[in-house]
């Protein structure tokens, strides 16, 4: 099991990883010290829970682009409810966070589902449209720290044993990653639909119901990671996590997530979230020109897609039944 | 040209006549418009108050506050001929266009209008005169100053910009190094890049704090930039330790300067802005003053305002804002 386990994706990106956090602590000493690589996993947390969402929705043959937008609509409605009422306990407002973004995910995945129309339509769609009622709901204001309440900042900054809450959420969903995507027959769904949907189809796996759960769930992650956003930078404006979307599905396609489906594993959506992390929070300390950042973090895409390009053939056994699904 | 226009260019001419034979009587207000981008934005409620400010002090001037109900060049435009059908004596606006509003106001001047942009200017044939907030280099040399202000004794200052393509930035940036030989005291270690994202900004903080432990102040001449600094300042535990500056909005700096973050930020008081433009619309519609290349205008109590070849003026540097005036100003943009 070892041997198989050196052998695989996940161990050369562990491996690269923590040569990429030798090799920088080599610029700059200290980096690799524990209590800042564990301030990295915290300012990584958010990528690594939206990759993992992401990574379902990949498994499954799609793919969702409007997962930031759902973050800053949620994170700005969130904050202006804050606002407008700052008695409302924070658990409220996590349960408002993660409805809308389930809801803004289920939309995505009904389209996909029902009107079959291809999901990168679909999201890129809604990417624009759920960035568009940001502006509707705020007008195109501002929600600035002061107007927020303490407690609404307080909460992924509070420490418990040792780490921000914010990190420990992180784990929590890794955490149920792991046991949800190995061990559950949902779970087990994604990867069959994603491998090969006309064989799914002939084990009773509905693959549009699964799309949408794929959907739905990486939509209320979404949705909770709108609220940590928002606290975390105490700042909420209309081109909150502008760009990110693309983060999340380079996050994924460094772990190693075939974006022709059916291939990946949890463990790998972290890590390429951590690998991303790494340089990001690298490139400022270690003295890189701004003008080679880009090139840096888009080297290490087209790398990790190289090295990912090795995917066996996988076996089509009943085309008919694929081409109808 | 139709019968109605030769008429009003008639009645123009006539009143430009009365203009030149004498002073205004007191009993005939100056009616100035003051054209914002679009009504119910706080930073245009506070030109207007500056400009009532103005009307005031000179005694026999009205200000007409108006603007269109959302920031677009049409909406303007309507305005701006109504205000030619009301007879007003000079408009000042703040475009949302330069150079859609230019016809419409090309007739106001034609009518005898004085006509001046200020704050967003108009294409140079627009108008006789534009007044911008500050210029380039007194940006530049703001910003470090407030950086300097409160280090007497010296100290490591790292500038935290928007995109490293972003020409404003790029320029305030080559002017306040132009006058850092003033401040031999103090250091620039670092120019860093946070795009204008909160996100990255906040990173780029970080790895300023972690770079240079002993770094006194972060100047980011960027509104996003300042927060998101401030932010990563205050959650690093280093408030009253590293002093965020640079170009904010007191709105969104409210909180920073509260928590001791930021001791003082500037951008341009809206207030002075409307005084001022009033002030200049006053004395060149009272042919006190004419708007041509090197012209001095007066501008009450802030100085006289100078105008380059493009009969532009800068009105002074940016305004300071700090924990004695930011309550006042929070709520108003």
């Amino acid at each position: 099991m070892i041997i198989s386990f050196l052998k695989s994706r996940e161990a050369i990106l562990l491996g690269a990883l923590i040569a990429l956090i030798l090799l920088v602590e080599s610029r700059f000493s200290g980096f690799a010290m524990p209590r800042n690589l564990a301030a990295v996993f915290n300012d990584t947390s958010i990528l690594i829970i939206l990759a993992l969402g992401q990574t379902l929705v990949i498994l499954t043959r799609c793919i969702d682009l409007s997962l930031a937008s759902n973050l800053a609509l949620t994170g700005m409605v969130t904050a202006m409810l804050n606002a407008a009422m700052p008695g409302l306990p924070i658990v409220a407002l996590l349960a408002v966070a993660v409805a809308l973004g389930l809801i803004m995910g289920a939309f995505n995945g009904l389209l996909v589902w029902k009107l079959n129309i291809p999901p990168i339509v679909v999201t890129l769609g809604t990417l624009t449209i759920y960035r568009g009622i940001i502006f509707l709901v705020s007008g195109g204001s501002w929600v600035n720290s002061h107007e927020m309440s303490a407690a609404y900042k307080a909460l992924p900054r509070a420490q418990m044993l040792g780490l921000p809450v914010l990190s420990w959420i992180a784990i929590v969903v890794i955490a149920g990653f792991a046991i949800g995507v190995n061990r559950t027959a949902l779970g087990r769904a994604f990867y069959a639909v994603g491998g090969n949907p006309g064989a799914a189809v002939y084990t009773g796996i509905d693959v549009g119901r699964t799309r949408f759960s794929a959907f739905v769930i990486a939509g209320g992650l979404a949705g909770l990671c709108g609220y940590l956003w928002v606290s975390r930078y105490a700042v909420a404006y209309t081109d909150v996590a502008g760009g990110f979307e693309l983060d999340i599905v380079a996050a994924c396609v460094i772990g190693g997530i075939s974006i022709a489906g059916g291939s990946g594993t949890v463990l790998g959506a972290v890590l390429g979230a951590l690998f991303l992390g790494v340089i990001k929070n690298a490139l400022p300390v270690a003295g890189i020109s701004p003008f080679w950042q880009m090139a840096i973090s888009g080297a290490a895409i087209i790398i990790a897609v190289a090295f990912n390009a090795r995917k066996p053939p996988s076996r089509i056994i009943l085309k008919h039944a694929e081409a109808r699904s | 040209m139709s019968i109605s226009r030769r008429i009003l260019m008639m009645t123009s001419l006539m009143a430009g006549a009365a203009f030149m034979a004498g002073p205004v009587a007191a009993q005939d207000p100056v009616r100035i418009a003051i054209v914002a981008k679009s009504l119910g934005n706080g930073f245009f409620e506070a030109a207007a108050r500056g400009a009532e400010e103005a009307a005031k002090e000179v005694g026999n001037a009205e200000i007409i506050y108006t603007g269109p109900t959302s920031t677009t060049a049409e909406g303007q435009i309507e305005v701006i001929n109504s205000l030619i059908a009301q007879r007003v004596d000079a408009i000042a606006i703040s475009a949302n266009d330069p150079d859609a509003v230019v016809p419409a106001l090309k007739k106001a001047m034609q009518r005898g209008i004085t006509v001046v942009s200020w704050d967003s200017g108009v294409a140079p044939e627009g108008r006789e005169m534009h007044l911008a907030p500050s210029s380039d280099a007194l940006i530049g040399q703001t910003i470090i100053k407030l950086a300097a202000d409160h280090l007497p004794e010296g100290g490591k200052v790292a500038v935290l910009s928007a995109t490293s393509t972003s020409t404003n930035q790029n320029i305030w940036i080559a002017e306040m190094k132009k006058v850092m030989d003033q401040y031999p005291d103090i250091e620039l270690v670092a120019t860093v890049y946070g795009d204008d994202l909160a996100d990255k900004s906040y990173r780029e903080t970080q790895g300023l704090l972690q770079s240079y432990p002993d770094l006194d102040a972060i100047i980011a001449p960027t509104s996003v930039g300042i927060v998101a600094a401030a932010q990563a300042v205050q959650d690093a535990g280093k408030a009253g330790q590293v002093n965020v500056t640079g170009i904010g909005l007191p709105s969104e700096m409210a909180g920073a300067v509260e928590n001791g973050v930021s001791q003082s930020f500037a951008i341009w008081n809206p207030v002075d802005l409307g005084y001022a433009t009033t002030m200049l619309a006053y004395n060149l519609a009272t042919d006190q003053a004419t708007a041509e290349p090197g012209a001095e205008i007066a501008m009450g109590r802030l100085g006289t305002a100078t105008l380059d070849d493009d009969n532009q003026a800068a009105m002074s540097e940016p305004f300071t804002y700090d924990a004695s005036n930011i309550e006042e100003f929070k709520d108003i943009f």
